[in-house]
């Protein structure tokens, strides 16, 4: 982590009108990493991402772009190295995808512009690279959610950005497609592009994340690699639930399973845990 | 429709529609209550531009009066209003995120509708009524876009209550003048005004109102390639780069021109700005840079069209204003039950 960050959250504080949402935040983001933002609702995660692009002014502090405040930089020039990747929505127009995808260039263009055959080449490209092409002429509206979000990806590539800055990317998305999108957020980081994303789920922070930041009332109460933070006390701490994170040992990834629901032990004897107890998988369970 | 079809409609879509827009005006010079076939304008024509041909003078005058004096201004003047009011409408509906929205969301037509009644009652001056209808349709929307500024908040959502005000206040400031005016002329004139017509259009309004109104159409359709990303609301739009707050601004400025100025020309031209746009994206599809220039030319087809329904229907001429609505609505009623589907 010597390298320089890429993004610097730097002091932030926000507040509308007298409550305060954040206070006193502050993060460093390094090329290539994904990080998840964790925190019940109503926490002010949306609000950190909203200072993050841009959109909202925070009343103390500063967000730094490879140390320039971005306050102080062109929007234009924002939008071609951060891009949003919004909660998923339906349009109120039946834009087809390419057309949204098409929206991603608009960074790139001055007054007046028309896309040229150079910008239809990378917006096909985008919905190539996320295997999407062939619903190019589809109208956004009739497709579902999954492949929604998978458009709005390719507009964030066609933009031109290295880092995508998504809020809730999976919110909404039924569980074939929450994996389907998981799975090309883990190519494109492979690839060198920098996420951070807010999520309510624990589970995708620990399946793709490399670090996982949690906010409570407008803090930052844990910050770092998700197999360390995303933890029985952290979790409880967060959200008020009682959660196990179980380890395996040579496994992918943790898993959480809630104690709530059917105990712990129990959760052992009827979650088909008993086999991967049978083999030893089982390293932790609190 | 076929994709392939939809592609091609929409790269033939604008020639057509220009020659189309043309043919319609050729076709309307020849409607009117004296009868003049397609024969007698082309002749007029040949024996004015080559001085040779089987013309006598009196004729010649009477069908050059007819033309140029009473038919021409009326036709362009009716054309220039439908562009104005589709291409407003457009804008509007992509802007505020909503397709249901018309030109007079931010309360420009209950503006300059009491701008044009005021004048009516207290100056009786022509030029005065056109300059404070024109001043007071700026008036309404600037008190719209004020409350907006007021508040912190979802900006698009205080644009159209600052524009539900601003309309109330000037509905209500129009009730007033129409309570004081005097019965026996004023309020039948002011009545009349605001059921729209073209019978007071003359060379000198159409072009003091008609080259602005040009020019706002050519910066929205200049700018209608953002239009698309601020359809997709503030916060994408912002992401994206763009000055939402700047351009909105802009794009306002140009539509409260466009909208007022039809108002000078020819009183409350109402639906216009709702169906035309909707009919348009049924055609062409969403996308705004072929839409809105799509739009223009649709909406001045149809107003030129509908303004010779309200020559020719009845004896007497019926105000342009109302044929609109009694056209408008239905079509509204079909395209409501097509577009539940999601507005395509």
């Amino acid at each position: 982590m010597g390298l320089n960050p890429l993004i610097k959250i730097d002091a932030i504080s926000f507040g509308y009108t007298q409550k305060a949402v954040l206070t006193d935040i502050n993060l460093s983001i390094t090329k290539g990493e994904v990080v998840a933002v964790l925190g019940p609702n109503g926490c002010g995660k949306s609000t950190l991402i909203k200072i993050m692009l841009g959109l909202l002014r925070p009343d103390a502090g500063r967000v730094l772009l490879n140390g320039k405040n971005i306050r102080k930089l062109d929007t234009g020039y924002l939008a071609q190295e951060i891009a949003y990747v919004p909660q998923i929505h339906k349009s109120s127009f039946p834009y087809t995808v390419l057309d949204v995808v098409l929206m991603g260039r608009i960074p790139h263009k001055t007054f007046f512009f028309r896309y040229s055959n150079k910008d239809l080449r990378i917006a096909q490209n985008a919905l190539e690279r996320l295997s999407i092409l062939h619903l190019a002429s589809r109208a956004y509206t009739e497709i579902s959610g999954g492949e929604r979000q998978l458009t709005l990806i390719a507009r964030a590539l066609a933009q031109g950005a290295n880092t995508f800055i998504m809020d809730e990317p999976a919110g909404g998305l039924d569980y074939g497609n929450q994996l389907k999108l998981l799975d090309q957020i883990v190519k494109l980081s492979r690839e060198g592009y920098t996420f951070v994303k807010a999520t309510h789920s624990p589970e995708h922070a620990l399946w793709i994340a490399n670090r996982a930041v949690m906010i409570k009332e407008g803090k930052i109460v844990a910050d770092g690699p998700c197999d360390d933070v995303i933890n029985t006390e952290n979790l409880f701490h967060l959200y008020n639930a009682r959660v196990n994170v179980l380890k395996f040992n040579d496994g992918p990834f943790n898993v959480c399973v809630p104690q709530t629901i059917c105990g712990c032990m129990d959760a052992l004897d009827h979650c088909n845990l008993s086999v991967l107890e049978k083999s030893q998988k089982v390293m932790q369970c609190q | 429709m076929g994709k392939r079809l939809k592609m091609k409609v929409k790269k033939t879509i604008i020639p057509i529609l220009s020659v189309a827009l043309f043919l319609t005006i050729g076709l309307s010079l020849t409607i009117g209550k004296y009868p003049l076939c397609l024969a007698d304008i082309c002749g007029y024509l040949f024996f004015k531009l080559t001085g040779t041909g089987n013309m006598d003078t009196r004729h010649c005058e009477l069908v050059s009066n007819l033309l140029l004096n009473i038919r021409l201004p009326r036709i362009l003047a009716a054309a220039l209003i439908g562009a104005s009011l589709a291409v407003a409408g457009a804008s509007f509906q992509a802007m505020f995120v909503n397709p249901l929205v018309s030109p007079s969301l931010l309360g420009v037509l209950a503006g300059a509708s009491f701008g044009a009644a005021l004048g009516m009652v207290f100056s009786g001056n022509w030029f005065c009524v056109q300059c404070l209808t024109f001043l007071f349709g700026f008036v309404a929307v600037g008190i719209a876009v004020a409350i907006a500024k007021m508040h912190k908040g979802n900006t698009i959502l205080l644009l159209i209550l600052g524009g539900v005000i601003s309309g109330a206040v000037f509905t209500s400031l129009l009730s007033i003048i129409k309570y004081i005016a005097d019965p026996a002329n004023q309020l039948p004139a002011i009545v009349q005004w605001l059921m729209g017509g073209l019978s007071l259009v003359d060379y000198k309004t159409l072009l003091a109102a008609g080259i602005p109104q040009l020019v706002s159409i050519a910066l929205v359709i200049l700018f209608s390639g953002y239009l698309n990303a601020l359809s997709m609301g503030d916060e994408e739009a912002r992401s994206l780069g763009i000055r939402v707050e700047r351009i909105r601004l802009f794009l306002i400025f140009l539509a409260t021109m466009m909208s007022a100025l039809t108002v000078v020309i020819a009183g409350m031209i109402g639906w216009v700005g709702l169906i035309i746009p909707h009919i348009t994206r049924m055609l062409v599809g969403p996308d705004n840079k072929i839409l809105v220039p799509a739009s223009a030319l649709i909406g001045a087809i149809y107003l030129i069209a509908v303004d010779n329904l309200s020559r020719m229907l009845f004896v007497v001429e019926i105000p342009m204003g109302i044929v609109t609505s009694l056209v408008g609505i239905p079509f509204f009623v079909i395209i409501l039950r097509k577009a539940q589907k999601g507005w395509a």
